[in-house]
């Protein structure tokens, strides 16, 4: 499989007395979705965090193509093309769908209008939609404000903003939580067609069914540790469910 | 449609315009010879000139979901600082001094507003204490301040220069004060509608972790959207200077409120997010040509702030319901 695009080793991580990461690893390639998987408190939401820059782990170490990386905030790992869905909705009811998609990487126009941080409206819808459309996100409109739009529109929106800025590398924290069947199914076509680019996907999710449907390998926390790694398509959702409650371990994962 | 037709046409702001124009056809088909007239325009047009000043200001910050309430303190305070340093400057008593005294007056009123901004902004974006709080206590302590500094009186000796050419100079028949105020009013609200920080000021206002997440400086955003409205309080203490004479330590209680409420009229909503300085002229002027009117037509003057409370509970009520139906998808 070559060499991981994303490593981090050992983590450790701990909210007072909690400690939320107790030595996890956790590997990502190229070209592949894999799903982080683990039952509630397993960790997946710290390390996560830790990967994206949102919290620094206590200890251990990240690598990125195999050079150690320090990533002190979002914009680090952003810079490094690390992208973000989070769970919780991350955008701006108020603001029409290009506006988001762009937000905190807003084009300017160009000569002396962009110098006063005058903003290229224009341009900037015009990509939005180029991008919706090569995503296969369909809006009514890019002219509403988002609030306006279903909860599906508005997380196809937020994993558009994500997908369009990232390199390397994007991290779904439950993208189809909150979305009715078709609108999953949407998301979904989006993670399959970020991971033909040759990205990687990690997919944190509760729904087995979906992990088998659309990922490659599975890495399973429990209590904070890396405890199981899967290839989708030689497991169960048996073996998945072992591993996540402690029925099922495997040496060296 | 450009994105300002669209603001303009999606919020309140239409509405609110209607109502204006409601209300001055009203009163000039009650008393067209005395309403529709030069004299009743320019005086009122002065009159709400500081106001909209400060109105600006606190467009931006309530759009950011904050609040000022320090910024009628601010502008005493700025006003006292100001004619006390022109004074200072000529002997004690500033009324001959030229240009070179206004300029330096001009100065320290917006220094002495920009600090008090800067304190606000610290408070709230640095200390995280809700601006509500920060605000009620720099409305408190600018305005002792002030009132320590002039020892509680008011401050005459401001230039004639200044008076007559600030205060109550005109221009092609138009008050210099009424173009000072379009003229911030004209760039508040391009840099709101059109540019980059304009679009964080939103974005904040709508969900400041969403903006945080997406790489925006928010505490530093926060901050110079204070700053902002310090340095225009201390320009309406330099307005209210020229155009009264005096820099005055009294009867700046409300403005505040005046500001707050113009601007909700205007359709910016308290929960942030949403709103426009050209919303915010319509909306000061409402109560405004209320007063006018009610004075003209002869209604008892104490029926404005009952008309405007209902004016203004109608605006906020109808922009909850309209947040309401829209969260329910």
């Amino acid at each position: 499989m070559g060499e991981p695009l994303l490593e981090a080793r050992d983590l450790v991580k701990t909210y007072g007395s909690v400690e939320a990461l107790r030595g996890a690893s956790f590997t990502a390639y190229a070209g592949e979705v894999v799903a982080l998987i683990g039952d509630n408190g397993a960790g997946k939401s710290t390390l996560v965090k830790c990967l994206s820059g949102v919290e620094q782990p206590d200890s251990g170490s990240v690598l990125l193509d195999g050079e150690p990386v320090r990533l002190d905030s979002p914009t680090a790992a952003r810079a490094l093309g690390v992208e973000t869905v989070y769970q919780d909705l991350a955008v701006a009811p108020d603001l029409d769908p290009a506006a988001n998609l762009f937000l905190g990487r807003e084009l300017r126009k160009p000569g002396p209008l962009g110098w006063f941080g005058v903003l290229d409206d224009k341009e900037m819808r015009r990509r939005a939609a180029e991008s919706f459309r090569d995503l296969g996100v369909s809006l009514q409109s890019v002219d509403v404000p988002i609030g306006a739009l279903s909860g599906g529109q508005r997380q196809s929106v937020a994993v558009a903003r994500s997908v369009v800025w990232a390199s390397r590398l994007v991290f779904m924290d439950e993208p189809t939580a909150a979305l009715g069947v078709v609108q999953r199914e949407r998301v979904l076509d989006v993670v399959r067609r970020v991971r033909d680019q040759g990205m990687a996907v990690v997919l944190i999710s509760h729904n087995m069914p979906e992990v088998l449907a659309v990922s490659d390998r599975v890495e399973v926390l429990r209590l904070g540790r890396r405890v199981a790694r899967f290839t989708t398509a030689r497991t169960t959702v048996e073996e998945l469910v072992g591993a996540m409650t402690g029925a099922l371990s495997q040496e060296g994962a | 449609m450009t994105s300002l037709a669209r603001r303009l046409a999606s919020a309140n702001t239409l509405w609110i315009g209607l109502v204006l124009l409601g209300l001055i056809a009203v009163f000039g088909a009650l008393r067209p010879d005395a309403v529709l007239t030069v004299f009743t325009l320019q005086t009122t047009l002065v009159e709400t000139s500081v106001l909209l000043v400060l109105s600006v200001g606190m467009t931006y910050v309530i759009i950011t979901s904050g609040i000022d309430l320090s910024v009628g303190s601010v502008l005493v305070f700025s006003g006292v600082t100001s004619a006390m340093t022109m004074n200072a400057l000529n002997g004690g008593d500033a009324t001959g001094a030229g240009w070179g005294t206004v300029l330096v007056g001009l100065a320290v009123a917006l220094l002495s507003g920009a600090a008090w901004g800067l304190l606000n902004g610290l408070l709230v974006a640095r200390a995280g204490i809700p601006p509500l709080i920060v605000t009620l206590g720099s409305f408190g302590a600018a305005l002792g301040a002030g009132q320590l500094l002039s020892d509680g009186s008011n401050v005459s000796g401001v230039p004639d220069v200044l008076g007559e050419g600030l205060g109550t100079g005109t221009w092609f028949g138009v008050p210099n004060l009424v173009l000072l105020a379009a003229a911030v009013t004209a760039v508040g609200a391009l840099v709101l509608g059109t540019t980059r920080f304009g679009r964080h000021t939103y974005a904040i206002g709508s969900n400041e972790e969403a903006a945080r997440r997406a790489g925006i400086g928010v505490t530093g955003h926060l901050v110079r959207v204070y700053l902002l409205a310090g340095v225009l309080a201390g320009l309406a203490g330099f307005m209210a200077l020229a155009y009264f004479r005096v820099a005055s330590v009294t009867g700046h209680d409300t403005d505040n409120l005046n500001a707050i409420a113009g601007v909700v009229l205007g359709g910016t909503s308290l929960f942030g997010g949403v709103g426009s300085v050209v919303g915010t002229v319509l909306g000061v002027f409402i109560p405004a040509v209320l007063r006018k009117g009610f004075v003209i037509v002869g209604v008892n003057v104490y029926w404005q702030p009952i008309a405007v409370a209902l004016v203004l509970v109608a605006a906020v009520w109808f922009d909850q319901s309209r947040r309401k139906a829209r969260n329910q998808r």
